[in-house]
């Protein structure tokens, strides 16, 4: 399917720092879609609003809306995209790799981002003080980097899986980034890790996605 | 073009399902009460495969044991061993599983529900389960206080729950995306299970 051919209406519901919707907009930018971004201030409390609720009930981005289809996830979203629309796939078709792309993205989601979140850090912070916080983030990250670096070094190539770009290096470029930028993680007991996240920065897909480039980044509209 | 397993298994369906039975060299690295176990568990009952139960006791820390960690570096059930695919984290099984072996398939064909599916299990397994897990339990506790896990746990079972309630209200049918067992159910049954059996007792949610 040519990107020019079929307009599809796609609305996504992001923020510019969270790593779940970096992980949306690197896709939809390898597979060429258009869409129109709507900002959702975290850090000022509008994914509680109740039109966003009613987008989302659990109140996190990204929200992806497709015509009249409303979903919520990116692990969801990411699916979805690819089954509809299957330019530069996300997955490899090798079943075994696929099954590993699977696994590296939910080490990623569901061991390490949703310990890292703003909500969670914020919670943290308030029971038992920033120093705390800080520690917290630094043993989950450090937890799920070594388990990454041990399961990916007989399958990485150029990225995390190979020499192509698959849903592995979609959930781990966005979590790289915010270690380094957020949480100051020291990534040089992380060697392939690192040399993964040097790849991404080559890649324009990667780069247009990137917080800073987001219209909703503060230093933009600053 | 379905390849040669897929159309065996195709053929198998259409065999009575007491004649049905599966070869496959399947090995679940399972802890009785782990809910990320039970969701596997669950799929390969309605798929009727066999396989050997290997368990893991993770109050004996079983999980950190270098032969385990080998299997998954992050210390975590359930792991799935396929003749010499080694595959760990519940979602990656479950559909690994579901292409391998097709029979009782695990998603829908329609997008949209198929969609809803991997929603709902999402919510479970990067906003619920993670968050009330031995590791994280065991982590407020010496961190912030044992006072502190009750209120921990109800927060983020709720609201996940209660998201959950939304989202599926206008999906459900005799389960959560219609009449026929799905994905989500995998992942609603032992939640739903593990904060009735456990969690109420401790700390009185409802």
């Amino acid at each position: 399917m040519e990107s020019g051919e079929d307009k599809p209406n796609l609305k996504l519901y992001s923020y510019w720092r969270s790593s779940c919707s970096f992980r949306v907009r690197i896709a939809l930018s390898l597979k060429g879609l258009k869409y129109e971004y709507r900002a959702v201030n975290i850090v000022k409390g509008e994914q509680r609003n109740p039109e966003f609720l009613k987008l989302n009930p659990i109140g996190f981005v990204p929200v992806l809306l497709d015509g009249d289809m409303v979903l919520a996830d990116s692990f969801a979203i990411l699916l979805y995209l690819d089954e509809k629309y299957p330019q530069r796939p996300l997955l490899p078709t090798d079943l075994r790799r696929k099954a590993i792309n699977l696994q590296v993205a939910n080490i990623v989601s569901s061991s390490i981002q949703p310990l890292q979140n703003l909500e969670t850090l914020k919670s943290i912070e308030e029971k038992a003080g920033p120093q705390e916080a800080l520690d917290w983030i630094r043993s989950h990250i450090g937890k799920g980097y070594e388990a990454l670096e041990k399961l990916l070094k007989d399958y990485a190539g150029r990225y995390a899986t190979g020499d192509e770009v698959f849903l592995a290096d979609l959930f781990l470029a966005p979590q790289i980034y915010s270690s380094l930028k957020r949480f100051n993680i020291d990534m040089a007991n992380f060697p392939l890790l690192s040399r993964l996240n040097e790849a991404y920065s080559q890649l324009p897909a990667f780069q247009d996605a990137m917080p800073e480039k987001q219209p909703d980044n503060p230093s933009s509209t600053g | 073009m379905l390849s040669a397993n897929q159309r065996f298994y195709q053929f198998l369906r259409t065999v009575p399902s007491c004649c049905c039975f599966v070869m496959a060299n399947l090995k679940l690295y399972s802890y009785w009460r782990s809910s990320c176990s039970f969701r596997v568990r669950i799929a390969l009952n309605l798929k009727g495969l066999k396989y050997e139960y290997v368990p893991v006791n993770l109050l004996k820390g079983e999980q950190r044991s270098p032969e385990f960690l080998k299997l998954n570096p992050i210390g975590y059930v359930p792991v799935l061993v396929d003749g010499d695919m080694v595959l760990a984290d519940s979602l990656a099984i479950l559909l690994y599983l579901d292409e391998k072996y097709p029979q009782h398939p695990l998603l829908p064909s329609d997008l949209r529900r198929k969609a809803i599916n991997l929603q709902a299990a999402n919510i479970v397994s990067s906003s619920i389960q993670p968050l009330q897990n031995l590791d994280i339990m065991d982590y407020i506790k010496q961190k912030v206080g044992q006072a502190e896990i009750v209120p921990w746990v109800q927060y983020h079972v709720r609201k996940g729950f209660a998201a959950l309630e939304e989202l599926l209200k206008d999906q459900a049918g005799r389960y959560a995306t219609g009449d026929e067992v799905f994905l989500a159910d995998l992942f609603l049954a032992p939640q739903l299970h593990s904060a009735i059996k456990r969690q109420s007792s401790l700390f009185c949610l409802g």
